[in-house]
């Protein structure tokens, strides 16, 4: 009863806060714009992270899946937009059935993820790495084949459904879900993988069930994040999903900590943020736009610098493995918290010693 | 079908009756006929051992005779290509660790294994992985504390940062977490020094005495054939020798081979 009542905390702060942001940004579109695409980001990168981070498990074809999960959800809100749910009034319908895409389009991303796991996932390191890489990029070639999905063109006229509201909410949904994984034993074994697969087996851990869990949640939210993507971009094209889009989710991670969901949100509202703030910065500065326009263009470069400086002076990314929620004031009391060192060990008498 | 067929062998490898004059208690875990291979690369070639309840069996052999490879098959690392394993006369060969552990099978990997970036008791939890009973598992992490005091004073801290002879002793308490029945242990002695591997045994011999029954491997000869009820010698993929550990340690062969008398 407590558990579920705190389960369901984050959402009763998170809904009304929301609702009160969607309101109060009503005038502002340039804000909602950038809001959501930090939103769709933060998705990403702390999706990603359940597998690279927490598993231990390098996939860069994250961008795959989101693939998916645009261009199902998006067909899906095309073909449904025609109708809608009788008995709601047509903007609850709308959301209803824009709610029901962003599922199913995850949905599939999922089966995408269980289907490209269960083999790879036996294999390690660069390896498996290679094998995501390359499924991200067949995925995109066959969209741009596929004429139900508007080839190279990409698809159009999705309706524009995505809100502040409804794209910040899946935020908080992803993180919720991340941090419950990483609490539970679930979270425990995936740690215990990252560290030492040889001996998480030894210690009875299913490893290929576990990582390939891991790969389907992500994915899941990988298509997920796709579907809120598809509903404010009204037109979803290939060439949002390369591997360059991949490739800025695992520099969002790496940058933030491998590990740490804090780290992952952190590292993807700056890298989000970083190429608006240079464009006003230069146009401000240079007066014309002509250099700010080239702001997109030196974008990936500017990431690989940043990581390399990152490395350099922080191997272990802004946050290491730990989290925000685990230091200073938000600590919280663990509900069987061990005797600490210092209790027990002022009582060394107590228990006979076998050995000194 | 193999496997039916490979129990079948199983059992009538048990019940012929040992070569050792002395007698074993009845076998906990049995091994007939194991073949294990890496691709091309042949590592076992028909091994067959037992190990009694309670007891502790020793199984040396060179570098590359293939002791990390009879291990890692028993505890379902790895498949076996051929041969029968059974535990408690159930046929085991070919299940995947997470169904033997619950069954009492506990394995200190080759190189420790422990997750150096977790501390002392996350450790311990883990190898407490497939248990739900908290009190238990509390216990049973007071034991092996009492074990290796060590380890209480250090329980916070980041396994990685523990000497080698400490995260030896956390790797066998973590095995013990799992309150296994059969311990199989991969060269505990590997490159420590001569006080710490004393300690060691000591607290092997210790947990042996509340039951455990111990599969250890070992470069170290000497030490482990001084522990062990029993003992087999392992030379490229096959059994060459067995015996009690005082009998083995008394013969010429195993003197000149693995002593270096
Ligand atoms: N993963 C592997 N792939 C290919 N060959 C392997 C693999 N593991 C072991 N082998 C080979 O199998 C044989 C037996 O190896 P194993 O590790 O079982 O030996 P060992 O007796 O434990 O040796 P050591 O005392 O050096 O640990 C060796 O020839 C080794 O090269
Ligand atoms: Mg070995």
């Amino acid at each position: 009863m407590g558990g579920v009542i705190r389960g369901l905390l984050p959402f009763a702060v998170a809904v009304p806060v929301l609702a009160a942001l969607q309101v109060l940004t009503a005038d502002a579109p340039f804000l909602v714009i950038l809001s959501l695409t930090v939103g769709v980001n933060i998705v990403l990168a702390v999706s990603l992270n359940i597998v690279n981070g927490m598993t231990g498990q390098f996939s860069i074809g994250h961008a795959g899946f989101m693939a998916v999960g645009a261009y199902v959800g998006g067909v899906l809100s095309k073909v449904t937009s025609e109708y809608g749910i009788s008995f709601l009034p047509e903007v609850v319908s709308d959301q209803v059935l824009f709610a029901l895409s962003l599922v199913v389009g995850g949905a599939v991303a999922a089966l995408f993820g269980f289907v490209v796991g269960l083999p790879s996932l036996r294999l390690k390191g660069d390896y498996l790495a290679i094998v995501t890489l390359g499924f991200g990029e067949i995925i995109r070639v066959v969209v741009q084949n596929t004429e139900l999905f508007g080839k190279a063109l990409g698809l159009s006229g999705v309706p524009a459904r995505t809100t502040l509201f409804s794209c910040w909410l899946v935020v908080v949904v992803v993180v919720v879900v991340a941090k419950r994984i990483h609490d539970s034993s679930h979270g425990r074994a995936l740690l215990a993988i990252r560290e030492d697969e040889i001996a998480a087996e030894a210690m009875g851990v299913n490893t290929t069930a576990y990582k390939v869990r891991s790969f389907v949640v992500a994915s899941f939210f990988a298509g997920v994040a796709g579907g809120v993507f598809a509903h404010y971009q009204s037109i979803v094209a290939p060439s949002s999903f390369t591997y360059v889009k991949s490739m800025e989710v695992v520099v969002m991670i790496v940058a933030g900590g491998l590990g740490s969901t804090t780290g992952a949100i952190v590292a993807a509202v700056f890298l989000t943020l970083l190429p608006e703030g240079l464009r006003s910065v230069l146009l401000a500065v240079t007066g014309d736009g002509a250099l700010a326009q080239k702001v997109e263009q030196i974008r990936m470069p500017l990431y690989g610098l940043l990581l390399v400086v990152l490395m350099l002076l922080r191997p272990q990314g802004l946050f290491g493995t730990r989290e925000l929620w685990d230091m200073g004031p938000f600590r919280k009391k663990r509900a069987p918290s061990p005797p600490s060192p210092l209790s027990s060990s002022a009582s060394p008498g107590a228990a006979p010693e076998v050995v000194r | 079908m193999t496997s039916a067929a490979a129990s079948t062998a199983a059992s009538t490898a048990a019940a012929t009756p040992a070569p050792s004059p002395t007698a074993r208690p009845p076998a906990l875990l049995s091994v007939g006929d194991l073949h294990v291979s890496y691709g091309a690369i042949t590592a076992l070639r028909g091994v067959s051992l037992s190990v009694g309840q309670g007891e502790i069996v020793a199984l040396i052999g060179a570098n590359g005779a293939g002791k990390t490879s009879t291990l890692r098959a028993v505890s379902g690392m790895l498949s076996p290509k051929q041969g029968s394993i059974t535990l408690d006369g159930k046929p085991i060969a070919g299940r995947k660790s997470h169904e033997l552990v619950p069954l009492g099978m506990a394995h200190a990997p080759e190189g420790r294994g422990i997750f150096l970036n977790l501390s002392v008791d996350e450790n311990l939890t883990l190898g407490a992985y497939l248990r739900s009973d908290h009190e238990g598992i509390e216990a049973d992490r007071e034991n092996g504390f009492t074990l290796f005091p060590r380890l209480r004073e250090r329980r916070q801290q980041r396994a990685g940062t523990l000497s080698g002879g400490e995260q030896q002793m956390l790797a066998v308490a973590r095995a013990l977490m799992s309150r296994p029945r059969l311990l199989l242990l991969d060269e505990p002695s590997l490159g420590l020094a001569p006080q710490v591997i004393e300690t060691i045994f000591k607290i092997l011999r210790a947990v042996n005495q509340t039951g455990v029954s111990i599969l250890l491997v070992e470069q170290n000869a000497h030490l482990a054939l001084g522990v062990a009820h029993h003992a087999y010698v392992l030379e490229t993929g096959q059994i060459v020798m067995e015996g009690t550990g005082k009998d083995l340690l008394a013969t010429d062969e195993i003197r000149r081979a693995y002593l270096g008398e």
